[in-house]
């Protein structure tokens, strides 16, 4: 069973409606801890505000989470489900996050700096970072990136980025490099959304399905 | 890198796909899940679909044609027309979409921004902005409303920061001196609003070349632009569209 987490943030048709068009079976939207412990599969979706995750905590979710991925289930972060993966958010500095993977998540710089004519200028950066960026050193040995290639576009919308640590599965560069895939044995995330991502993203839910 | 979207757009009316020149002159060009269907596998990078007539008998048949195209559409969504409240912009949300465009509603209540972007985040809402400024400066560029019949008073790139400051995600900035003329964009007021916003401006009307976007993407510094008389009659469609923007050295998605 795969248990797609409702934590009132945001939308979850597009992602529900991604996993039944590949088939997948028995796909339960829930609120409830022990649906997560029972689920083989978890999916964290998420748009919107990392404060709402408060909810997963106050709901006794954080802790279904942890005891469900500690037991061997499969857990896959969307956006801000990625996010939550790490220590936390400055968005949010008193909500902390699951802490699987250390570092905070912070805010898009406001300025990068380019070369332009071999000099080095700062230049305004556009946040949120909306739109089909691509996928740069995909780690050869990540399960959920199986037969993605480096370079192909997902799309992103967000303002706040994870950084780069030594489980990240992908790199996408927008005012440098953050993590746009995580993953570490059972625990994977992704900051694009692959529900929104054509056929590289059906891909990716694909090789979640499949595990 | 970021690329630069080729966004297709559909004007819905009575659940077919029509269009126009200037907002009137309707024609009709074919069945919405169809041709959002057609356009996502030709590599649009997201599908906007207006519900130019938005009466409320008319609101079942909006979101069961919704619904049928979000189907299996799996690049962003975005509906627009009649979307007055919260409750509405949920329904169209439930039937597939994920994000919606409000235009008038927005001004006769700029609160509306806020209170959808509180249930669905503020990625969810774009407000459109028709504008109007003949032969004046982008920044006496003037904002109507009703489908471009009723003058606001309203400044453009006043407007677009406001809602910006409410919560906006994206602004959608239509001209309406250039809409259906496919004589290309007005980059000038495009650039003044795409200037005065962190959040990204979408440029549409007077789309008639692959030109025509590279100049609105380079000198409008515009983030998307909307197509649609473009493709319907199979001028061009995004694959060759995008092909000539790469060659023009446009960053684009292009599509397997």
């Amino acid at each position: 069973m795969i248990a797609v987490i409702d934590y009132k943030a945001g939308n979850l048709t597009s992602v529900v409606k991604a996993l039944h068009y590949l088939d997948a079976r028995d796909v339960v939207v829930t609120q409830s801890p022990d649906v997560v412990r029972g689920a083989d599969k978890v999916v964290l979706p998420g748009v919107g505000h990392f404060q709402a995750t408060q909810l997963l905590a106050s709901l006794g979710l954080t802790e279904a989470v942890r005891e469900s991925i500690t037991n061997g289930a499969w857990f896959l972060g969307i956006c801000v489900g990625l996010q939550w993966l790490f220590e936390g958010s400055t968005e949010a500095p008193g909500t902390p996050g699951l802490g699987a993977f250390a570092g905070m998540c912070e805010h898009f710089p406001a300025k990068e700096i380019e070369q332009i004519d071999g000099k080095k200028i700062a230049v305004e950066l556009k946040s949120p970072h909306v739109g089909w960026n691509s996928l740069e050193q995909i780690r050869p040995d990540s399960r959920l990136l199986r037969g993605v290639s480096s370079g192909s576009f997902v799309y992103f919308t967000h303002s706040w980025r994870a950084p780069v640590v030594s489980a990240t599965a992908a790199v996408t560069n927008y005012g440098g490099a953050f993590t746009s895939a995580v993953e570490r044995e059972n625990v994977m995330g992704v900051q694009f959304h692959p529900e929104k991502s054509a056929d590289v993203g059906l891909r990716v839910f694909r090789n979640f399905v499949e595990l | 890198m970021l690329t630069k979207r080729i966004i297709a757009c559909l004007d819905v009316r009575g659940g077919r796909v029509v269009k126009g020149v200037q907002f009137v002159d309707i024609v009709d060009a074919g069945d919405p899940a169809e041709l959002a269907h057609r356009h996502a596998a030709e590599g649009a990078d997201e599908v906007v679909l207006l519900d130019i007539t938005a009466t409320h008998e008319g609101r079942g048949t909006l979101l069961e044609t919704v619904r049928r195209a979000a189907a299996k559409l799996f690049v962003p969504f975005t509906v627009g027309g009649g979307v007055r409240t919260a409750e509405d912009a949920a329904a169209v949300f439930d039937a597939g979409a994920d994000k919606v465009s409000i235009n008038s509603a927005a001004i006769a209540r700029p609160r509306l921004i806020g209170e959808i972007g509180a249930s669905f985040g503020a990625q969810a809402v774009i407000v459109a902005i028709d504008a109007r400024r003949g032969a004046k400066a982008p920044k006496d560029a003037e904002v109507y409303v009703s489908g471009g019949r009723k003058p606001t008073g309203l400044r453009v790139v006043e407007w677009a920061r406001e809602a910006e400051s409410r919560g906006a995600g994206e602004i959608l900035l239509t001209s309406m001196d250039t809409d259906g003329m496919r004589d290309g964009f007005d980059c000038e007021l495009t650039a003044a609003v795409s200037e005065a916003v962190q959040i990204p401006v979408i440029a549409s009307g007077g789309a008639g070349s692959a030109a025509h976007f590279a100049e609105v993407f380079n000198r409008g510094k515009a983030d998307a632009a909307l197509a649609a008389s473009i493709f319907h009659f199979g001028v061009t469609s995004s694959r060759d569209l995008k092909a000539q923007l790469a060659q023009a050295g446009v960053s684009v998605r292009l599509p397997c």
